[in-house]
């Protein structure tokens, strides 16, 4: 795995394959949180920060424990154990473990950052996006450092798509939409917009 | 077993009125992930159906026995049992169509993560009796159903010109009068736009009693 390689992944991960917008994933808090710039960048942050941890620690469980034949490493007998089924009950475990992790670490180390993410913090173990980017990695096998690009990367590109929006519907307001599209009908169309607005980096190979 | 009219309600306000994706802007990802056709809409449903009505059931049985389930390891409680029951359709999935386990992919896993069935735990099942939060579920269930099923409906005829794999815009269309599939319709873009539109229908015909 050379570094044009992993560059690669990474432009792809934030524009080509957007998580948000070629995914799907972390819709919800997507549409909840849009409403200001200020507030979307918080999350935004948080956002990233936890997919760059939670992936690798992740992948490295999933090689170790889970995977068909992992338990190798303890003795050649456990070899036909296969634990994968566990992955989705242990996955979300660790999302929810490492959250709270980061929030006592942040609370005690950074706490200017941690009074600036406040609320978003909890509220990420329910976001699609980080689960969606665990199990993404498990499906395409990726090495430790591709899952870590990976998850930065598709953090980021979760974290632009969420500003750009904000920034939109913050100028929506002054608009005049149809009655029955006010709310969420015409955010939806706008992020239709915006995901033919990222077709565009199709094709895009370094 | 008949209804009171309250439980009527329950059942029966989240297929129109409160609708769990439309209204509620819940569950909103696998809406549009899995709904390129008809046929994995439909599983989509069902698995979620599955266990949106037995987390409710579980989470409402737990929380109305003895002194329920302390406030503080409510959130790992319903993940839990969430998780369990993902599994299990993971499983039966895999085991009964193989192929279609490999297109939804993540998916399936990510049910454990749709905001309908944490939102209608907290919002509902901790709350009320287990009867009710069964009507709760399955009503949740249909209303997320009806829209799955309308998008990847349309989705799938627009642009592929199939309904469940069926061809039912004839050949000849393509062929004599240059009849075009719209490409667009598949891809992401169309997924978001056609849930616009479908808001757009849903507040104009019904529009929203509390805002």
């Amino acid at each position: 795995m050379n570094s044009t390689e992993l560059i690669s992944l990474a432009v792809s991960s934030i524009f080509v394959n957007n998580i948000l917008l070629a995914n799907f994933l972390g819709m919800c808090s997507f549409l909840a949180v849009s409403k200001k710039v200020e507030t979307a960048m918080g999350l935004g942050i948080a956002v990233t920060f936890v997919l760059a941890i939670v992936c690798p620690v992740n992948w490295v469980l999933y090689q170790y424990i889970f995977k068909a034949g992992a338990l190798v490493w303890i003795s050649e007998d456990l070899a036909h154990i296969d634990l994968s089924f566990l992955k989705f009950i242990s996955f979300i475990a660790v999302i929810a473990a490492m959250i709270q992790i980061i929030e006592m670490f942040m609370d005690k180390y950074m706490p200017s950052l941690y009074a600036a993410l406040g609320i978003f913090l909890p509220l990420i173990a329910v976001n699609c996006a980080i689960l969606g980017a665990a199990l993404f990695m498990v499906e395409r096998d990726y090495s430790l450092i591709e899952s870590g690009v990976f998850g930065i990367a598709s953090g980021i590109g979760w974290w632009l798509a969420i500003i750009a929006m904000a920034a939109i519907r913050q100028k929506l307001v002054y608009s005049n939409v149809p009655v029955g599209l006010r709310g969420l009908g015409i955010t939806f169309i706008i992020t239709g917009l915006m995901a033919i607005g990222f077709m565009g980096f199709a094709g895009i190979s370094l | 077993m008949s209804l009171s009219k309250k439980e009527m309600e329950v059942l029966v306000d989240p297929l129109v009125f409160n609708n769990p994706i439309a209204i509620q802007a819940l569950g909103v990802c696998s809406a549009l992930a899995v709904t390129v056709q008809l046929k994995q809409a439909i599983v989509m449903s069902v698995s979620v159906a599955f266990v949106l009505v037995f987390s409710s059931f579980f989470l409402s049985v737990l929380a109305n026995t003895g002194k329920g389930i302390p406030n503080k390891i409510r959130m790992i409680v319903e993940l839990c049992v969430i998780a369990s029951l993902v599994i299990l359709v993971d499983q039966v999935l895999k085991a009964v169509d193989y192929d279609l386990y490999k297109q939804l992919s993540v998916f399936v896993g990510l049910i454990i993560t749709n905001c309908i069935i944490m939102g209608r735990a907290e919002a509902f099942a901790l709350g009320n009796s287990p009867k009710a939060s069964i009507l709760d579920g399955i009503g949740n269930a249909g209303g997320y159903a009806i829209v799955l099923c309308t998008v990847g409906g349309l989705r799938e005829l627009l642009g592929s010109g199939k309904l469940l794999g069926f061809r039912l815009i004839p050949e000849s269309l393509y062929t004599n009068l240059g009849y075009e599939n719209c490409g667009l319709m598949v891809l992401a873009p169309g997924a978001f736009v056609l849930i616009g539109l479908f808001i757009w229908v849903q507040n104009t015909l019904w529009p929203a009693k509390n805002n």
